[in-house]
């Protein structure tokens, strides 16, 4: 839910990254992170098990400017990939006003990238979403590798509406911010709408 | 669809502001935090020093979630409140509606008198939040959101 306050006049967003197990979420994250200057972002928390797997989520606030006298505020949220952490996945999209898929472009990662958008439509649902109406983004990544799927066919595998696609790797940055700008772009421009 | 935005005007940010400031002096709090349950901080009152209040929100949200989940695994509909106890440092966090008061206090209070003074207090605060779900909606119903000035231009001059 976008949290609108006009004392401090603020527009406060919230943005879910979602994907399978290893797919690159915290990844993206953390590039955000690193390339953003100090005074635009706040502390990258991450709730992670001693193997750096995400156990809860991670977080990380990020200001993008002023609209209208407005600062925007983006609020970033990975969920834990791995299959059994599905409650974990579904507190986290509470209040969700984005959501980026974050696609592993490797052939052998195909059937967990359709479990996971599976997943994320059927939690999107429990919360009382639709990712029909929900500002949506899917990233393609680790484009890099040897072994992946062509972008037109995972695209024609993983696309549900229409939503921009973006390859991506996110270790460098490729696509990582165009990525971000696409979801936050449509978040804005759902606000407008009222 | 997502969910309307919850719009805060001046007025109601300043009455939860009172609300709070009192409640800080009477729970002799170091300091309270009202949140949104999806993580927004919303307003406090005290003495944050150097905490980073925004991740401080963001993981008091996850903590509530995830408990009141482990709630309803054990067949119970919710955990009203939430306490976490330390050697100096202590924080009480309770549920109003859609949003937590959070309060944080060391050896100068006790739990049991931060958990009445919470209670009070918290009548008020929901009362405030209340009135400003309902604006919120009538806001969007009547669709005269100050949001609709919004250009392509301003949306993209946030990206250049």
């Amino acid at each position: 839910m976008t949290f609108i306050n006009y004392a401090s006049r603020e527009i406060n967003c919230k943005i879910v990254y979602y994907g399978p197990g290893l797919c690159g979420k915290t990844t993206n994250l953390q590039y955000i992170y690193d390339s953003t200057a100090p005074q635009a972002k706040g502390k990258l928390i991450s709730l992670a098990t001693e193997t750096d797997r995400t156990l809860f989520f991670d977080f990380m606030p990020l200001e993008l400017g002023t609209v209208r006298g407005f600062k925007t505020r983006f609020h970033l949220y990975t969920v834990p990939g791995q299959v059994y952490y599905d409650a974990s996945r579904k507190l986290i999209l509470k209040g969700v006003d984005g959501v980026v898929f974050v696609a592993d472009s490797q052939e052998e990662r195909m059937d967990a990238n359709i479990e996971s958008l599976y997943n994320l439509e059927e939690n999107l649902q429990t919360q009382g979403y639709d990712l029909a109406q929900i500002p949506y983004v899917l990233q393609l990544n680790k484009r890099d590798l040897p072994n992946v799927v062509p972008a037109d066919d995972l695209t024609g595998e993983l696309q549900k509406k229409h939503e921009p696609v973006f390859e991506a790797v996110a270790t460098n940055g490729t696509g990582v911010f165009d990525t971000l700008k696409a979801v936050a772009k449509q978040v804005l421009t759902e606000l407008r709408k009222g | 669809m997502a969910d309307t935005p919850f719009i805060l005007q001046e007025h109601q940010f300043q009455r939860l502001k009172s609300v709070l400031a009192r409640l800080c002096v009477e729970c002799a709090a170091r300091v309270v935090f009202l949140i949104d349950r999806d993580g927004q901080p919303i307003a406090f009152h005290g003495d944050i020093g150097d905490m980073d209040m925004t991740s401080f929100a963001s993981l008091a949200a996850g903590n509530v979630a995830a408990t009141s989940s482990m709630a309803k695994l054990i067949g119970e509909d919710n955990f009203p409140a939430v306490v976490h106890e330390g050697e100096h440092e202590s924080i009480y966090i309770s549920i109003i509606g859609r949003a937590l008061l959070v309060v944080v206090f060391d050896e100068r209070s006790t739990l049991s008198l931060v958990k009445i003074r919470s209670k009070r207090g918290s009548f008020e605060v929901a009362g405030i939040l209340e009135e400003a779900l309902a604006e919120s909606e009538s806001y969007r119903a009547n669709n005269n959101s100050f949001f609709s000035e919004i250009t392509d231009d301003d949306i993209d001059s946030l990206f250049s």
